[in-house]
Protein backbone atom coordinates (compact mmCIF):
# COMPACT_ATOMS: atom_id res chain seq x y z
CA UNK A 1 0.00 0.00 0.00
CA UNK A 2 1.44 3.47 -0.85
CA UNK A 3 2.25 5.88 1.66
CA UNK A 4 3.00 9.69 2.18
CA UNK A 5 6.28 8.57 1.81
CA UNK A 6 6.95 5.84 -0.75
CA UNK A 7 8.30 7.53 -3.41
CA UNK A 8 5.70 8.35 -6.38
CA UNK A 9 8.22 6.65 -9.19
CA UNK A 10 11.97 4.32 -8.69
CA UNK A 11 13.69 3.84 -11.82
CA UNK A 12 15.74 0.93 -11.44
CA UNK A 13 18.56 -0.01 -13.16
CA UNK A 14 17.41 1.14 -16.91
CA UNK A 15 19.40 -0.04 -19.44
CA UNK A 16 18.94 0.51 -23.34
CA UNK A 17 20.75 -0.08 -26.58
CA UNK A 18 20.45 0.84 -29.91
CA UNK A 19 21.60 -2.09 -31.94
CA UNK A 20 24.63 -2.96 -29.95
CA UNK A 21 25.60 0.75 -29.15
CA UNK A 22 24.37 1.49 -25.35
CA UNK A 23 22.43 4.79 -24.66
CA UNK A 24 21.70 4.12 -21.19
CA UNK A 25 23.76 2.49 -18.83
CA UNK A 26 22.59 1.33 -15.50
CA UNK A 27 20.30 3.87 -14.80
CA UNK A 28 18.55 4.89 -11.39
CA UNK A 29 17.12 7.25 -9.35
CA UNK A 30 13.68 7.67 -7.75
CA UNK A 31 11.10 10.93 -7.48
CA UNK A 32 9.27 11.82 -4.65
CA UNK A 33 5.48 12.95 -4.10
CA UNK A 34 5.83 16.74 -5.26
CA UNK A 35 9.38 16.85 -6.02
CA UNK A 36 10.80 18.54 -9.03
CA UNK A 37 13.21 16.06 -10.10
CA UNK A 38 15.70 17.16 -13.01
CA UNK A 39 17.68 15.38 -15.25
CA UNK A 40 20.78 17.41 -16.25
CA UNK A 41 23.03 16.59 -19.04
CA UNK A 42 24.34 17.80 -22.49
CA UNK A 43 22.24 16.29 -25.65
CA UNK A 44 22.84 12.73 -26.04
CA UNK A 45 23.09 11.97 -22.46
CA UNK A 46 20.14 9.90 -22.55
CA UNK A 47 17.29 12.14 -21.05
CA UNK A 48 15.04 11.21 -23.77
CA UNK A 49 15.84 7.93 -24.08
CA UNK A 50 14.88 8.04 -20.34
CA UNK A 51 11.83 9.51 -20.95
CA UNK A 52 11.23 7.23 -24.30
CA UNK A 53 11.15 4.20 -21.55
CA UNK A 54 8.95 5.98 -18.78
CA UNK A 55 6.11 6.72 -21.01
CA UNK A 56 6.69 3.50 -23.44
CA UNK A 57 7.45 4.58 -26.33
CA UNK A 58 10.77 2.34 -26.31
CA UNK A 59 11.42 -0.44 -24.50
CA UNK A 60 14.20 -0.96 -22.32
CA UNK A 61 17.06 -3.89 -22.12
CA UNK A 62 16.54 -4.56 -18.64
CA UNK A 63 15.46 -2.68 -15.77
CA UNK A 64 12.46 -1.44 -14.10
CA UNK A 65 9.76 0.78 -12.50
CA UNK A 66 8.12 1.37 -9.18
CA UNK A 67 5.18 3.52 -10.05
CA UNK A 68 3.31 4.14 -6.19
CA UNK A 69 5.07 1.35 -4.80
CA UNK A 70 3.60 -1.10 -7.48
CA UNK A 71 6.10 -2.63 -9.65
CA UNK A 72 4.92 -2.09 -13.43
CA UNK A 73 6.00 -2.60 -17.15
CA UNK A 74 6.86 0.58 -18.68
CA UNK A 75 4.01 2.45 -20.10
CA UNK A 76 1.45 0.50 -18.49
CA UNK A 77 -2.00 2.11 -18.54
CA UNK A 78 -2.51 3.14 -15.22
CA UNK A 79 0.44 5.38 -15.32
CA UNK A 80 -0.08 6.64 -18.42
CA UNK A 81 -3.63 8.15 -17.03
CA UNK A 82 -1.43 9.51 -14.14
CA UNK A 83 0.88 11.58 -16.12
CA UNK A 84 1.18 14.16 -18.26
CA UNK A 85 4.17 14.74 -21.16
CA UNK A 86 6.15 17.28 -22.79
CA UNK A 87 8.21 15.79 -25.00
CA UNK A 88 10.76 17.69 -27.17
CA UNK A 89 9.42 17.28 -30.63
CA UNK A 90 5.71 18.93 -31.20
CA UNK A 91 3.07 16.88 -30.57
CA UNK A 92 0.17 19.29 -30.99
CA UNK A 93 -1.84 19.10 -34.44
CA UNK A 94 -0.61 22.43 -36.22
CA UNK A 95 -3.95 22.48 -38.47
CA UNK A 96 -6.25 22.77 -35.73
CA UNK A 97 -6.62 25.45 -33.67
CA UNK A 98 -5.28 25.92 -29.81
CA UNK A 99 -8.71 24.87 -28.83
CA UNK A 100 -9.55 22.04 -30.89
CA UNK A 101 -6.18 20.65 -30.00
CA UNK A 102 -6.81 20.94 -26.40
CA UNK A 103 -10.66 19.77 -26.55
CA UNK A 104 -9.10 16.89 -28.65
CA UNK A 105 -6.69 15.73 -25.37
CA UNK A 106 -9.58 16.54 -22.70
CA UNK A 107 -11.71 14.21 -24.73
CA UNK A 108 -8.41 11.41 -25.08
CA UNK A 109 -8.27 11.32 -21.45
CA UNK A 110 -11.86 11.12 -20.66
CA UNK A 111 -12.33 14.33 -19.17
CA UNK A 112 -15.97 14.69 -18.32
CA UNK A 113 -18.26 16.60 -20.92
CA UNK A 114 -19.56 18.83 -18.18
CA UNK A 115 -16.44 19.82 -17.38
CA UNK A 116 -14.26 20.32 -20.71
CA UNK A 117 -15.29 24.14 -22.05
CA UNK A 118 -14.11 25.21 -18.53
CA UNK A 119 -11.35 23.21 -18.46
CA UNK A 120 -10.23 24.32 -21.87
CA UNK A 121 -11.03 27.87 -20.88
CA UNK A 122 -8.77 27.45 -18.27
CA UNK A 123 -5.55 26.38 -19.46
CA UNK A 124 -5.84 28.45 -22.64
CA UNK A 125 -5.59 31.04 -19.99
CA UNK A 126 -2.94 29.56 -18.38
CA UNK A 127 -0.96 29.38 -21.66
CA UNK A 128 -1.62 33.31 -22.12
CA UNK A 129 -3.53 32.12 -25.72
CA UNK A 130 -6.87 33.27 -24.61
CA UNK A 131 -7.10 35.46 -27.83
CA UNK A 132 -5.53 33.20 -30.05
CA UNK A 133 -7.59 30.11 -28.99
CA UNK A 134 -9.30 29.79 -32.10
CA UNK A 135 -6.49 30.48 -34.36
CA UNK A 136 -4.44 27.26 -36.24
CA UNK A 137 -1.91 25.81 -34.07
CA UNK A 138 0.27 26.81 -37.71
CA UNK A 139 0.14 30.52 -37.05
CA UNK A 140 1.65 30.62 -33.73
CA UNK A 141 4.83 31.20 -32.46
CA UNK A 142 7.80 28.74 -31.34
CA UNK A 143 7.05 30.04 -27.82
CA UNK A 144 2.66 30.11 -27.88
CA UNK A 145 3.45 26.67 -29.34
CA UNK A 146 5.56 25.44 -26.44
CA UNK A 147 3.12 26.93 -23.59
CA UNK A 148 0.38 24.81 -25.69
CA UNK A 149 2.59 21.66 -25.36
CA UNK A 150 2.33 22.49 -21.64
CA UNK A 151 -1.31 23.33 -21.04
CA UNK A 152 -2.24 20.37 -23.31
CA UNK A 153 -0.32 18.13 -21.04
CA UNK A 154 -2.45 19.45 -17.59
CA UNK A 155 -6.04 18.87 -19.33
CA UNK A 156 -6.54 15.79 -17.43
CA UNK A 157 -5.08 17.34 -14.38
CA UNK A 158 -2.37 14.46 -13.68
CA UNK A 159 -0.53 14.00 -10.71
CA UNK A 160 2.70 13.52 -12.66
CA UNK A 161 4.27 15.80 -15.25
CA UNK A 162 7.27 14.72 -17.71
CA UNK A 163 9.04 17.42 -19.26
CA UNK A 164 11.50 16.94 -21.91
CA UNK A 165 13.45 20.21 -22.21
CA UNK A 166 10.14 22.05 -21.55
CA UNK A 167 12.02 25.60 -21.89
CA UNK A 168 13.30 24.93 -25.33
CA UNK A 169 12.47 28.14 -27.58
CA UNK A 170 11.48 30.19 -25.04
CA UNK A 171 12.51 33.83 -24.34
CA UNK A 172 13.50 35.25 -20.67
CA UNK A 173 10.21 36.53 -19.98
CA UNK A 174 8.25 33.26 -20.96
CA UNK A 175 10.81 31.08 -19.10
CA UNK A 176 10.23 32.96 -16.06
CA UNK A 177 6.23 32.80 -16.74
CA UNK A 178 6.63 29.42 -17.07
CA UNK A 179 8.56 28.46 -14.17
CA UNK A 180 6.04 30.62 -12.00
CA UNK A 181 2.88 28.28 -13.05
CA UNK A 182 5.12 25.08 -12.50
CA UNK A 183 5.80 26.24 -9.21
CA UNK A 184 2.64 26.96 -8.23
CA UNK A 185 0.89 23.59 -9.97
CA UNK A 186 3.21 21.71 -7.43
CA UNK A 187 2.32 24.08 -4.29
CA UNK A 188 -1.52 24.01 -5.60
CA UNK A 189 -2.09 20.40 -6.63
CA UNK A 190 0.76 18.93 -5.36
CA UNK A 191 2.22 17.66 -8.55
CA UNK A 192 5.20 16.01 -9.62
CA UNK A 193 7.44 17.24 -11.80
CA UNK A 194 10.23 15.26 -13.67
CA UNK A 195 12.11 17.20 -15.95
CA UNK A 196 15.12 16.80 -18.11
CA UNK A 197 17.58 20.32 -19.31
CA UNK A 198 20.75 21.19 -20.46
CA UNK A 199 19.92 25.01 -19.01
CA UNK A 200 21.46 25.26 -15.79
CA UNK A 201 19.84 28.23 -15.08
CA UNK A 202 16.57 25.79 -14.78
CA UNK A 203 18.29 23.00 -13.57
CA UNK A 204 18.52 25.78 -10.14
CA UNK A 205 15.14 25.30 -9.95
CA UNK A 206 14.60 21.77 -9.28
CA UNK A 207 14.86 19.96 -6.12
CA UNK A 208 17.18 17.60 -6.60
CA UNK A 209 19.43 16.46 -10.12
CA UNK A 210 20.50 13.47 -11.47
CA UNK A 211 23.58 14.35 -13.46
CA UNK A 212 23.50 11.96 -16.64
CA UNK A 213 26.71 11.87 -19.38
CA UNK A 214 27.16 9.65 -21.81
CA UNK A 215 23.63 7.31 -20.49
CA UNK A 216 25.29 7.34 -17.23
CA UNK A 217 23.77 8.46 -13.93
CA UNK A 218 27.22 10.45 -12.30
CA UNK A 219 25.46 11.45 -9.32
CA UNK A 220 22.11 12.27 -7.92
CA UNK A 221 22.17 15.28 -5.62
CA UNK A 222 20.15 19.35 -4.85
CA UNK A 223 21.51 21.98 -6.92
CA UNK A 224 23.11 23.93 -3.70
CA UNK A 225 25.05 20.09 -2.79
CA UNK A 226 26.43 19.84 -6.35
CA UNK A 227 27.24 23.73 -6.20
CA UNK A 228 29.48 23.16 -3.25
CA UNK A 229 31.52 20.55 -4.95
CA UNK A 230 33.24 22.84 -7.06
CA UNK A 231 35.64 25.53 -4.83
CA UNK A 232 37.04 28.59 -6.27
CA UNK A 233 35.75 30.83 -8.65
CA UNK A 234 35.00 30.94 -12.34
CA UNK A 235 37.11 33.86 -13.60
CA UNK A 236 36.71 34.86 -17.92
CA UNK A 237 38.98 36.75 -19.31
CA UNK A 238 37.06 37.76 -22.71
CA UNK A 239 39.32 38.73 -26.07
CA UNK A 240 38.84 38.82 -29.83
CA UNK A 241 41.68 36.41 -29.53
CA UNK A 242 40.73 33.56 -27.57
CA UNK A 243 43.50 31.01 -28.23
CA UNK A 244 46.49 33.57 -27.66
CA UNK A 245 44.78 34.71 -24.45
CA UNK A 246 45.33 30.86 -23.56
CA UNK A 247 48.17 30.80 -24.48
CA UNK A 248 49.86 33.62 -22.58
CA UNK A 249 48.31 32.41 -19.61
CA UNK A 250 49.87 29.18 -20.30
CA UNK A 251 53.11 30.86 -20.63
CA UNK A 252 52.88 32.66 -17.13
CA UNK A 253 50.23 30.81 -14.55
CA UNK A 254 49.83 27.02 -13.71
CA UNK A 255 45.78 27.21 -14.06
CA UNK A 256 44.09 25.13 -16.69
CA UNK A 257 42.54 27.29 -19.34
CA UNK A 258 39.67 26.55 -21.23
CA UNK A 259 38.91 28.24 -24.37
CA UNK A 260 35.45 29.24 -25.42
CA UNK A 261 34.07 31.21 -28.12
CA UNK A 262 34.29 34.41 -26.73
CA UNK A 263 37.60 34.02 -24.48
CA UNK A 264 39.03 31.90 -22.17
CA UNK A 265 37.88 30.05 -18.61
CA UNK A 266 39.44 29.16 -15.48
CA UNK A 267 38.83 28.15 -11.97
CA UNK A 268 40.41 29.55 -9.11
CA UNK A 269 40.71 30.11 -4.90
CA UNK A 270 40.78 33.43 -4.58
CA UNK A 271 39.33 34.92 -8.05
CA UNK A 272 39.53 38.38 -6.91
CA UNK A 273 43.45 38.12 -5.95
CA UNK A 274 44.36 36.49 -9.43
CA UNK A 275 42.41 38.58 -11.42
CA UNK A 276 45.07 42.14 -11.35
CA UNK A 277 47.73 39.68 -12.45
CA UNK A 278 45.86 38.11 -15.16
CA UNK A 279 45.09 41.10 -16.74
CA UNK A 280 48.82 42.52 -16.15
CA UNK A 281 50.16 39.68 -18.09
CA UNK A 282 48.39 41.58 -21.27
CA UNK A 283 48.96 44.65 -23.44
CA UNK A 284 46.44 46.97 -23.55
CA UNK A 285 43.67 45.99 -25.86
CA UNK A 286 44.41 42.19 -25.85
CA UNK A 287 41.45 41.73 -23.28
CA UNK A 288 37.45 43.28 -23.81
CA UNK A 289 36.00 42.14 -20.53
CA UNK A 290 37.11 40.18 -17.23
CA UNK A 291 34.35 38.80 -15.26
CA UNK A 292 34.05 36.37 -11.87
CA UNK A 293 31.23 34.25 -10.43
CA UNK A 294 30.56 31.30 -8.78
CA UNK A 295 30.59 27.94 -10.32
CA UNK A 296 27.43 27.68 -11.75
CA UNK A 297 25.53 24.10 -12.41
CA UNK A 298 27.37 23.65 -15.77
CA UNK A 299 30.44 24.42 -14.57
CA UNK A 300 29.68 21.50 -11.44
CA UNK A 301 28.51 19.61 -14.69
CA UNK A 302 32.38 20.34 -16.44
CA UNK A 303 34.07 19.23 -13.03
CA UNK A 304 31.93 16.29 -12.91
CA UNK A 305 32.49 14.83 -16.07
CA UNK A 306 35.26 16.69 -17.51
CA UNK A 307 32.94 17.85 -20.52
CA UNK A 308 30.88 20.91 -21.69
CA UNK A 309 26.83 20.82 -20.45
CA UNK A 310 25.95 22.58 -24.28
CA UNK A 311 28.08 23.69 -27.14
CA UNK A 312 27.47 27.45 -25.98
CA UNK A 313 28.48 28.57 -22.50
CA UNK A 314 30.25 26.58 -19.65
CA UNK A 315 33.15 26.02 -19.20
CA UNK A 316 33.26 24.23 -22.95
CA UNK A 317 36.45 22.45 -24.10
CA UNK B 1 -7.99 9.74 -5.59
CA UNK B 2 -8.11 6.03 -5.84
CA UNK B 3 -5.34 4.10 -6.82
CA UNK B 4 -5.93 2.01 -9.84
CA UNK B 5 -4.35 -1.14 -8.42
CA UNK B 6 -7.62 -0.75 -5.79
CA UNK B 7 -9.92 -1.55 -8.25
CA UNK B 8 -12.15 -5.02 -9.15
CA UNK B 9 -10.88 -5.76 -12.03
CA UNK B 10 -14.18 -5.86 -14.22
CA UNK B 11 -13.87 -1.74 -13.30
CA UNK B 12 -10.61 -1.85 -14.52
CA UNK B 13 -11.54 -3.54 -17.79
CA UNK B 14 -14.29 -1.48 -18.50
CA UNK B 15 -12.50 1.83 -17.48
CA UNK B 16 -9.67 0.32 -19.70
CA UNK B 17 -12.55 0.10 -22.79
CA UNK B 18 -13.62 3.34 -22.30
CA UNK B 19 -10.07 4.81 -22.55
CA UNK B 20 -10.42 2.74 -26.18
CA UNK B 21 -13.03 3.75 -27.21
CA UNK B 22 -12.08 7.55 -26.33
CA UNK B 23 -8.73 7.14 -28.06
CA UNK B 24 -10.62 5.89 -31.57
CA UNK B 25 -12.78 8.28 -31.36
CA UNK B 26 -10.52 11.12 -30.83
CA UNK B 27 -8.41 9.80 -34.10
CA UNK B 28 -11.03 9.23 -36.11
CA UNK B 29 -12.75 12.63 -35.63
CA UNK B 30 -9.07 14.05 -36.35
CA UNK B 31 -8.48 12.79 -39.79
CA UNK B 32 -12.20 13.63 -40.95
CA UNK B 33 -11.58 17.37 -39.53
CA UNK B 34 -8.39 17.97 -40.73
CA UNK B 35 -9.50 16.47 -44.03
CA UNK B 36 -12.48 18.63 -44.26
CA UNK B 37 -10.58 21.57 -43.17
CA UNK B 38 -8.05 21.69 -45.89
CA UNK B 39 -10.12 22.75 -49.24
CA UNK B 40 -6.85 21.91 -51.37
CA UNK B 41 -6.72 18.41 -50.18
CA UNK B 42 -10.88 17.87 -50.86
CA UNK B 43 -10.61 19.44 -54.55
CA UNK B 44 -7.15 17.44 -55.28
CA UNK B 45 -8.72 14.46 -53.58
CA UNK B 46 -12.00 14.44 -55.85
CA UNK B 47 -10.82 15.73 -59.00
CA UNK B 48 -8.03 13.39 -59.05
CA UNK B 49 -9.86 10.43 -60.27
CA UNK B 50 -12.64 12.86 -62.29
CA UNK B 51 -9.57 13.05 -64.40
CA UNK B 52 -8.26 9.92 -64.02
CA UNK B 53 -11.69 8.83 -65.33
CA UNK B 54 -12.26 10.89 -68.09
CA UNK B 55 -9.07 10.83 -69.31
CA UNK B 56 -8.18 7.30 -69.69
CA UNK B 57 -11.89 6.39 -69.79
CA UNK B 58 -12.35 8.13 -72.54
CA UNK B 59 -8.87 7.19 -74.32
CA UNK B 60 -9.75 3.58 -73.53
CA UNK B 61 -12.93 4.10 -74.37
CA UNK B 62 -12.69 2.94 -78.56
CA UNK B 63 -10.57 0.46 -78.72
CA UNK B 64 -11.76 -1.78 -75.17
CA UNK B 65 -14.44 -4.41 -75.89
CA UNK B 66 -15.50 -6.77 -72.76
CA UNK B 67 -15.91 -10.16 -73.79
CA UNK B 68 -17.88 -11.12 -70.78
CA UNK B 69 -19.97 -8.17 -71.13
CA UNK B 70 -19.92 -6.69 -74.67
CA UNK B 71 -22.63 -3.72 -74.31
CA UNK B 72 -20.29 -2.50 -71.11
CA UNK B 73 -18.68 0.82 -72.39
CA UNK B 74 -14.69 1.50 -70.80
CA UNK B 75 -16.80 4.03 -69.09
CA UNK B 76 -18.33 2.39 -66.88
CA UNK B 77 -16.21 -0.40 -66.87
CA UNK B 78 -13.15 1.44 -64.81
CA UNK B 79 -15.73 3.50 -62.86
CA UNK B 80 -15.86 0.98 -60.38
CA UNK B 81 -11.92 0.80 -60.54
CA UNK B 82 -11.82 4.52 -59.71
CA UNK B 83 -13.76 4.12 -56.64
CA UNK B 84 -11.28 1.50 -55.10
CA UNK B 85 -8.36 4.05 -55.93
CA UNK B 86 -10.17 6.52 -53.76
CA UNK B 87 -9.97 4.61 -51.10
CA UNK B 88 -6.43 3.18 -52.00
CA UNK B 89 -4.87 6.71 -52.69
CA UNK B 90 -6.78 8.00 -49.30
CA UNK B 91 -5.60 5.21 -47.05
CA UNK B 92 -1.67 5.89 -48.69
CA UNK B 93 -1.38 9.09 -48.27
CA UNK B 94 -3.64 9.15 -44.46
CA UNK B 95 -1.44 6.48 -43.24
CA UNK B 96 2.32 7.95 -44.52
CA UNK B 97 1.80 11.01 -42.17
CA UNK B 98 1.73 8.37 -39.39
CA UNK B 99 5.95 7.80 -39.92
CA UNK B 100 6.58 11.47 -39.01
CA UNK B 101 3.20 11.91 -36.54
CA UNK B 102 4.36 8.94 -34.61
CA UNK B 103 7.85 10.82 -33.36
CA UNK B 104 7.06 14.92 -33.85
CA UNK B 105 3.22 14.90 -34.12
CA UNK B 106 -0.44 14.54 -32.59
CA UNK B 107 0.56 10.88 -32.87
CA UNK B 108 3.07 10.58 -30.04
CA UNK B 109 0.52 12.11 -27.38
CA UNK B 110 -2.24 9.71 -28.21
CA UNK B 111 0.45 7.04 -28.22
CA UNK B 112 1.45 8.32 -23.99
CA UNK B 113 -2.13 8.86 -23.78
CA UNK B 114 -4.50 6.35 -21.84
CA UNK B 115 -5.77 4.10 -25.24
CA UNK B 116 -4.03 0.76 -25.75
CA UNK B 117 -1.60 0.40 -28.73
CA UNK B 118 -4.37 -1.44 -30.56
CA UNK B 119 -6.80 1.25 -29.78
CA UNK B 120 -4.43 3.46 -31.87
CA UNK B 121 -4.32 1.28 -34.86
CA UNK B 122 -7.91 0.96 -35.11
CA UNK B 123 -8.72 4.62 -34.51
CA UNK B 124 -6.28 5.58 -36.77
CA UNK B 125 -7.31 3.24 -39.53
CA UNK B 126 -11.18 4.19 -39.04
CA UNK B 127 -10.52 7.63 -39.31
CA UNK B 128 -8.31 7.36 -42.86
CA UNK B 129 -10.70 5.14 -43.75
CA UNK B 130 -13.55 7.03 -43.09
CA UNK B 131 -11.95 10.07 -45.23
CA UNK B 132 -11.90 7.40 -48.40
CA UNK B 133 -15.49 6.58 -48.00
CA UNK B 134 -16.61 10.73 -48.04
CA UNK B 135 -14.49 10.87 -51.16
CA UNK B 136 -16.31 8.25 -52.50
CA UNK B 137 -19.17 8.88 -51.71
CA UNK B 138 -18.83 12.20 -53.46
CA UNK B 139 -18.20 10.56 -56.92
CA UNK B 140 -20.75 8.08 -56.79
CA UNK B 141 -22.69 11.50 -57.47
CA UNK B 142 -21.58 10.79 -60.63
CA UNK B 143 -22.47 6.97 -61.06
CA UNK B 144 -25.64 7.94 -63.11
CA UNK B 145 -23.16 9.63 -65.86
CA UNK B 146 -21.46 6.30 -65.69
CA UNK B 147 -24.47 4.30 -66.56
CA UNK B 148 -25.01 3.54 -63.57
CA UNK B 149 -28.79 4.11 -61.85
CA UNK B 150 -28.74 5.27 -58.23
CA UNK B 151 -31.78 2.88 -57.74
CA UNK B 152 -30.07 0.16 -58.95
CA UNK B 153 -27.02 0.42 -56.63
CA UNK B 154 -27.16 -2.20 -53.76
CA UNK B 155 -26.27 0.11 -51.07
CA UNK B 156 -25.66 -2.37 -48.47
CA UNK B 157 -23.72 -4.19 -50.29
CA UNK B 158 -21.30 -0.78 -51.52
CA UNK B 159 -21.39 0.45 -48.37
CA UNK B 160 -20.02 -3.05 -46.68
CA UNK B 161 -17.52 -3.59 -49.34
CA UNK B 162 -16.24 0.11 -49.61
CA UNK B 163 -15.91 0.63 -45.66
CA UNK B 164 -14.24 -3.13 -45.10
CA UNK B 165 -12.32 -2.45 -48.15
CA UNK B 166 -11.34 1.19 -46.82
CA UNK B 167 -10.39 -0.08 -43.36
CA UNK B 168 -8.49 -2.88 -44.43
CA UNK B 169 -6.38 -0.46 -46.31
CA UNK B 170 -5.42 1.71 -44.39
CA UNK B 171 -4.82 -0.80 -41.51
CA UNK B 172 -2.64 -2.37 -44.25
CA UNK B 173 -0.93 1.44 -44.89
CA UNK B 174 -0.86 2.16 -41.08
CA UNK B 175 1.31 -1.36 -40.93
CA UNK B 176 3.80 -0.40 -44.03
CA UNK B 177 4.24 2.96 -42.52
CA UNK B 178 5.21 1.58 -39.27
CA UNK B 179 7.49 -1.32 -40.23
CA UNK B 180 9.45 0.91 -42.69
CA UNK B 181 9.52 4.25 -40.29
CA UNK B 182 10.76 6.29 -43.40
CA UNK B 183 8.96 8.13 -46.12
CA UNK B 184 11.44 6.95 -48.86
CA UNK B 185 11.01 3.08 -48.04
CA UNK B 186 6.97 3.44 -48.08
CA UNK B 187 7.12 5.37 -51.19
CA UNK B 188 9.15 2.47 -52.93
CA UNK B 189 6.62 -0.01 -51.37
CA UNK B 190 3.87 2.45 -52.88
CA UNK B 191 5.17 2.55 -56.54
CA UNK B 192 6.32 -1.21 -56.25
CA UNK B 193 3.38 -3.04 -54.80
CA UNK B 194 0.35 -0.61 -54.05
CA UNK B 195 0.06 0.60 -57.46
CA UNK B 196 0.53 -2.20 -59.17
CA UNK B 197 -1.79 -4.05 -56.96
CA UNK B 198 -4.23 -1.77 -57.84
CA UNK B 199 -3.63 -1.90 -61.78
CA UNK B 200 -3.59 -5.75 -61.07
CA UNK B 201 -7.59 -5.94 -59.25
CA UNK B 202 -9.28 -5.89 -62.55
CA UNK B 203 -9.73 -2.27 -61.89
CA UNK B 204 -8.12 -1.08 -65.22
CA UNK B 205 -8.75 -4.19 -67.47
CA UNK B 206 -10.60 -7.84 -66.56
CA UNK B 207 -8.36 -11.16 -66.24
CA UNK B 208 -7.68 -13.00 -69.21
CA UNK B 209 -6.96 -16.62 -69.91
CA UNK B 210 -4.33 -15.57 -72.30
CA UNK B 211 -1.76 -14.15 -69.35
CA UNK B 212 -2.11 -17.40 -67.19
CA UNK B 213 0.61 -15.47 -64.87
CA UNK B 214 -1.52 -12.15 -64.81
CA UNK B 215 -4.45 -14.05 -64.28
CA UNK B 216 -2.52 -15.88 -61.14
CA UNK B 217 -1.66 -12.55 -59.51
CA UNK B 218 -4.88 -10.82 -59.72
CA UNK B 219 -6.33 -13.98 -57.85
CA UNK B 220 -3.57 -13.24 -55.52
CA UNK B 221 -4.65 -9.72 -55.08
CA UNK B 222 -6.88 -8.82 -52.16
CA UNK B 223 -7.81 -5.66 -53.71
CA UNK B 224 -9.34 -7.70 -56.99
CA UNK B 225 -11.71 -8.93 -54.48
CA UNK B 226 -12.79 -5.37 -53.58
CA UNK B 227 -12.87 -4.19 -57.18
CA UNK B 228 -15.46 -7.26 -57.68
CA UNK B 229 -17.71 -6.64 -54.33
CA UNK B 230 -17.68 -2.79 -55.67
CA UNK B 231 -18.86 -4.22 -59.52
CA UNK B 232 -21.81 -6.69 -57.76
CA UNK B 233 -23.45 -3.38 -55.89
CA UNK B 234 -23.08 -1.32 -58.68
CA UNK B 235 -24.46 -4.03 -61.26
CA UNK B 236 -22.15 -3.24 -64.17
CA UNK B 237 -23.48 -6.25 -65.92
CA UNK B 238 -26.20 -8.74 -65.48
CA UNK B 239 -24.10 -11.57 -65.47
CA UNK B 240 -21.17 -11.76 -62.47
CA UNK B 241 -18.47 -9.96 -64.13
CA UNK B 242 -15.18 -11.88 -64.39
CA UNK B 243 -13.35 -10.01 -62.06
CA UNK B 244 -11.16 -12.30 -60.18
CA UNK B 245 -13.68 -14.67 -61.31
CA UNK B 246 -14.90 -14.00 -57.75
CA UNK B 247 -18.79 -14.26 -56.39
CA UNK B 248 -20.24 -11.87 -54.39
CA UNK B 249 -19.98 -13.94 -51.25
CA UNK B 250 -16.43 -15.08 -51.97
CA UNK B 251 -15.74 -11.34 -52.96
CA UNK B 252 -16.97 -10.06 -49.36
CA UNK B 253 -15.56 -12.93 -47.42
CA UNK B 254 -12.03 -12.45 -48.91
CA UNK B 255 -12.20 -8.50 -48.13
CA UNK B 256 -13.45 -9.42 -44.35
CA UNK B 257 -10.42 -11.56 -44.09
CA UNK B 258 -8.41 -9.31 -45.48
CA UNK B 259 -9.13 -6.26 -43.47
CA UNK B 260 -9.02 -8.69 -40.34
CA UNK B 261 -5.71 -9.42 -40.75
CA UNK B 262 -4.72 -5.84 -41.78
CA UNK B 263 -6.12 -4.82 -38.73
CA UNK B 264 -3.72 -7.55 -36.87
CA UNK B 265 -0.52 -6.91 -38.68
CA UNK B 266 -0.77 -3.33 -37.99
CA UNK B 267 -1.30 -4.41 -34.08
CA UNK B 268 1.52 -6.91 -33.95
CA UNK B 269 3.44 -4.01 -35.65
CA UNK B 270 2.88 -1.47 -33.33
CA UNK B 271 3.23 -3.83 -30.16
CA UNK B 272 6.22 -5.59 -31.07
CA UNK B 273 8.45 -2.75 -32.61
CA UNK B 274 8.47 0.54 -30.91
Amino acid sequence: MPTETTPLLEVRHLSVNFKTRSVLDDVSFSVARGEIFGLLGPNGSGKSTTFHVLTGVLRPRAGELVFRGTRIDPGERDMRRRMGVVFQAPSVDINLSCRENLLLAARLHRVPRSARDARVRDLLGLADLTDRADDRVKTLSGGMKRRLELARSLVHEPEFLILDEPTVGLDEASFERTWQRLTRLRAERGLTLLLSTHRPEEAARCDRLAVLDGGRVVTVDTPAALQARVSGDVVRLMGPDPEEIAATLAARFPHAVTVEAQGVALVVERGHEWIPRFVEAFPAGRLSAVEMHRPSLADVFLSLTGHALSDAGGLAP
Amino acid sequence: MTPGSNQPSAVAGASALRDDLATIGVLWSRDLVRFLRQPTRIIGALAQPIVFWLLIGGGMASTFRYGAAPEVGYMQYFYPGILVMMVLFASIFGTITVIEDRHAGFLQSVLVGPGSRAAVVIGKSIGVGSVGLVQAAVFLCLAPAAGFGLGDIDWLTLVYALGVGALGLSAFGFSLAWLTDSTQAYHAVMSIVLLPAWVLSGAMFPPSDDHAVLAALMRANPMSYLVAGVRHALHVTGETPAAAGASLGTSLAVLTAFAAASVALATFAIYRKR
